[in-house]
């Protein structure tokens, strides 16, 4: 067995798409119609490309108590998955240009440093980068 | 404050609040970043931060969840793929990122991998010819 996707569920796939790509800076790998307007719809890191996709499920709206764990979360600010990072910091400056918002700045955490944002698609976001 | 901030800042309180340990364990890491094709061991990694190697290898383990020989493993095997990637030849890649027998480098590179270092390189090879 091999672990080559994480999903992320999303309120709405082209608006995440568009944020995922053009502000995350991700590229779109799969991208497959199954039905109803719902797409198969997988990114995977510029910098490592052969690395496991991420999957852009379209879940809270199909499936009612997928929308309740995902606004429990967004209200409690926890963050659905990470994403690691070289330098948070000047990630986090990046990002804030770009207009994105963050409900936590750059913290350290003992042997890491971590920052939370918004996917404007449902979900915070975690950064992390090992120290 | 998010009740995920609150959180993250009572597990720093119990976890992360001996600054002594994590500026050792930080030292180590990126001792180990900066010279992973050197000949590290614990005797060495121990002497630079002036601890017994026996309390090195645990507060390491604390902190960053593998011992050094691991975390140092998973770096070179990141160094390799990148050399390999650049046309530098498997033997070239084994010495210059620190492996000291040809052997157990394309042994260890395919149990992590899944691919012997020759496969990954012609891949890879060949895969920007086609792009």
């Amino acid at each position: 067995m091999k672990v080559t996707l994480i999903s992320i569920p999303v309120r709405n796939q082209e608006k995440a798409l568009q944020f995922y790509t053009k502000k995350l800076g991700f590229i779109k790998k799969k991208d497959l119609p199954l039905g109803g307007g719902n797409r198969w719809l997988t990114l995977v890191s510029a910098e490592w490309q052969d690395g496991p996709e991420l999957l852009l499920e379209p879940a809270p709206n199909h499936f009612e108590p997928c929308k309740v764990f995902q606004d429990a979360l967004m209200e409690a600010g926890y963050p659905y998955t990470q994403f690691d990072v070289n330098d948070v910091v000047a990630e986090y400056e990046r990002l804030i240009k770009l207009d994105v918002q963050f409900s936590m700045k750059p913290t350290e955490m003992g042997t890491v440093k971590v920052a939370v944002f918004n996917d404007t698609c449902g979900n915070n976001i975690q950064l992390v980068e090992e120290l | 404050m998010t009740h995920y901030e609150k959180e993250l800042h009572r597990i720093r309180r119990v976890v992360y609040s001996n600054e002594g340990q994590i500026n050792t364990v930080i030292g180590i890491r990126n001792y180990i970043e900066n010279n992973y094709e050197a000949d590290l061991n614990l005797d060495l990694l121990s002497h630079i931060q002036c601890v017994s190697k026996y309390h090195l290898l645990r507060l390491f383990k604390k902190y960053y969840g593998q011992t050094p020989r691991q975390y140092l493993i998973d770096k070179r095997i990141e160094k390799s793929k990148e050399s390999l990637k650049n046309g530098i030849s498997v033997t070239e890649t084994c010495f210059a990122v620190g492996f000291e027998s040809l052997g157990s480098f394309s042994s260890l590179f395919k149990t992590k991998t899944g691919k012997s270092p020759y496969q990954f390189q012609k891949e890879q090879l060949s895969r920007s010819k086609i792009d």
